[in-house]
């Protein structure tokens, strides 16, 4: 019996598998079972209600997809009220999303959600779709310490600061959220992209530019959680092109403590659960008690260049 | 005149079976004319049990360059639970549909489904016209025999660029429709003779409630018709999806609630709607 339990940013989870945020929702009890996740993670609540951006909304890219929805939101309220007690049965650590415009913006509503029924609060300072140009707070070291602290003051819960691969300065942005009180960091959003359609010259999306996500984004989240991993102590948690198990190992062997899936699972409804499965048979074959010890298991020996080669062939 | 609204209908007897992922054999997959083909596959108990106006996410398989991403949502075209099967209409336009066509009779496709809600019919036994154009005619067909056995007398007004591309005419008379075409090249599809042969069916008792898909314009027309009658109607309507139940947010429309314009999720709340609370687009 292989362990899948990780401890991770201040919750324990009974695997490290939970979806990404945005791309999860009670829906998702009616085809796959939600109990077996490591945690859920709601979609991105804000302050407010919002409409969220002009369709078309989402477009598909070779080995991915584009998005730029723009986080409708029903407001923290409907939130509270409405949301949170969907997911009150099931003994599965719930994970909350949240944004606002500025650090008081954030530190309120971090403090509504933080609730009973609530294991820790995912701050999303990295949605490329409600600024301008894809700017958001995690693109500076200085923006993103100044709202981690604000947001520290205002719960007691766990806080995982969600990055953007859009800053070329990620690990200092990592050690700012670290200083400014993070518990984990999810790495990462999605990748500010655009495409056009020569047909009509047209910007594929309505609001012309929006995040880039799936496997197209994998080697280069996959390195900036590498590069996150060296640069803090807390937990990082992987969240970019998972598709399978062996795209969650490769996050784990780099020193993630966690992974959360995401357009997968609109492509499979099942993907999450496919990983589960996949992780653990991995650990089995493997000789693997603990899934814990595999994180940061990078190798640094030196390439046996005919092994890899056999492996691709 | 004076309206003579019907009932709005209670709820859906039978709840949809639940959404599933399998993989189906493919039974054929044929062309039907020079831009549509149908595809049939077997599906395992239950699936065959959707109704009409639900939908199902086929994830089309790699071909070549052709790599598409994301599943396709079609709706469902023929539903035969006795074979266990059913059929898809569709339209060879883009990467998803060109790899979809290229399958053989025995290979198979992966399906999720049946996503959606589907068409809802007046408690009544109204008369129902059903009015499609293009691919919505394919969304419209399977309403005929389920609206039939549940004892309604059907019209179906079937519009097209041509005679030649009026597509499953014998599909819905053997169904038990009366086929009403009207073609662009015949100058009988304008919507303003559309919306007369609507007046003309009410008169004759024909028409008690209204469904309609394909055409921004005739959807305009039969709410304009339904308005004006009182008629309950519904529309199935389409947009660009991702995930198909409702997680992704991507396949918002905007809808007409009281004096707010709201938006809804295709996928999970439609793709069947209120046919007076449909905006254009």
């Amino acid at each position: 019996m292989v362990d899948l339990s990780v401890d991770c940013g201040g919750i324990r989870l009974a695997n490290p598998v939970m979806p990404a945020s945005g791309t999860f929702a009670s829906e998702l009890a009616d085809i796959i079972e939600l109990q077996r996740l490591g945690a859920f993670v709601t979609k991105t609540v804000t302050p407010g209600k919002r409409q969220g951006n002009p369709t078309p909304r989402v477009s598909e890219v070779p080995g991915g997809m584009l998005n730029s929805i723009g986080i409708p939101s029903k407001g923290v309220d409907a939130f509270i009220d409405e949301t949170i007690p969907l997911y009150a049965d099931y003994d599965v650590p719930l994970v909350v999303s949240i944004s606002a415009d500025t650090p008081d913006g954030f530190a309120d509503i971090c403090r509504r959600v933080s609730v009973p029924g609530v294991a820790a609060v995912e701050v999303n300072i990295s949605c490329p779709n409600i600024e301008d140009d894809g700017r958001a707070f995690a693109m500076r070291p200085e923006t993103t310490l100044a709202v981690m602290r604000k947001l520290r003051q205002a719960t007691d819960l766990p806080l995982w600061a969600k990055l953007t691969p859009n800053t070329g300065e990620i690990p200092a942005v990592a050690q700012a959220a670290e200083e400014g009180g993070a518990d984990a960091l999810v790495v990462a959003n999605t990748i500010l992209a655009m495409s056009v359609d020569i047909r009509t010259r047209r910007a594929s999306l309505g609001r012309v530019m929006g995040g880039l996500s799936g496997p197209a984004i994998k080697p280069i989240i996959l390195r900036m959680a590498y590069q996150c991993v060296r640069a803090v102590q807390i937990p990082v948690i992987g969240c970019g092109g998972i598709m399978t198990a062996a795209d969650a190992l490769e996050y784990l062997i780099v020193g993630c403590r966690a992974v959360q899936v995401g357009t997968a699972t609109f492509v499979h409804p099942g993907a999450m659960l496919t990983v589960i499965d996949g992780l653990e048979d991995y650990c089995r074959q493997n000789g693997i008690d603990r899934i814990a010890d595999l994180t940061g298991t990078l190798s640094a020996e030196a390439h046996d260049a005919s092994l890899e080669w056999e492996a691709i062939a | 005149m004076q309206a003579t609204p019907h009932p709005l209908p209670s709820p859906t007897p039978l709840a949809p079976p639940r959404a599933g992922e399998f993989d189906a054999r493919i039974v054929s997959n044929e062309p039907v004319n020079a831009e549509y083909r149908l595809m049939t596959v077997e599906v395992p108990d239950g699936a065959a049990e959707a109704r009409p106006g639900q939908f199902f996410q086929i994830l089309c398989p790699h071909s070549g360059a052709l790599q598409p991403f994301f599943r396709r949502p079609m709706s469902i075209y023929r539903i035969d639970p006795a074979a266990g099967q059913l059929s898809f209409l569709y339209k060879v336009t883009g990467t998803g549909t060109r790899t979809m066509a290229e399958l053989e009779p025995d290979a198979t496709i992966n399906l999720f489904g049946p996503l959606g809600n589907g068409f809802t019919l007046p408690e009544d036994g109204a008369p129902i016209v059903l009015l499609g154009r293009g691919v919505g005619l394919a969304t419209m067909a399977p309403l005929v025999p389920f609206a039939r056995k549940a004892g309604h007398a059907v019209t179906a007004i079937l519009s097209a660029r041509t005679p030649e591309l009026v597509m499953s005419e014998a599909e819905f008379v053997d169904a038990g429709a009366n086929v009403l075409a009207v073609t662009d090249s015949q100058g009988t599809s304008a919507v303003e003779n559309v919306e007369d042969m609507l007046h003309g069916l009410h008169a004759e008792g024909r028409l008690g409630a209204l469904y309609v898909c394909g055409s921004n314009r005739l959807m305009l027309a039969a709410q304009r018709v339904a308005r004006r009658l009182g008629l309950f109607g519904e529309a199935a309507l389409e947009q660009q999806m991702a995930c198909g139940v409702g997680m992704c947010f991507c396949c918002v429309r905007p809808f007409r609630q009281g004096d707010e314009i709201v938006h809804r999720r295709v996928c999970s709340e439609g793709p069947v709607f209120p046919l007076l609370e449909a905006l254009e687009w």
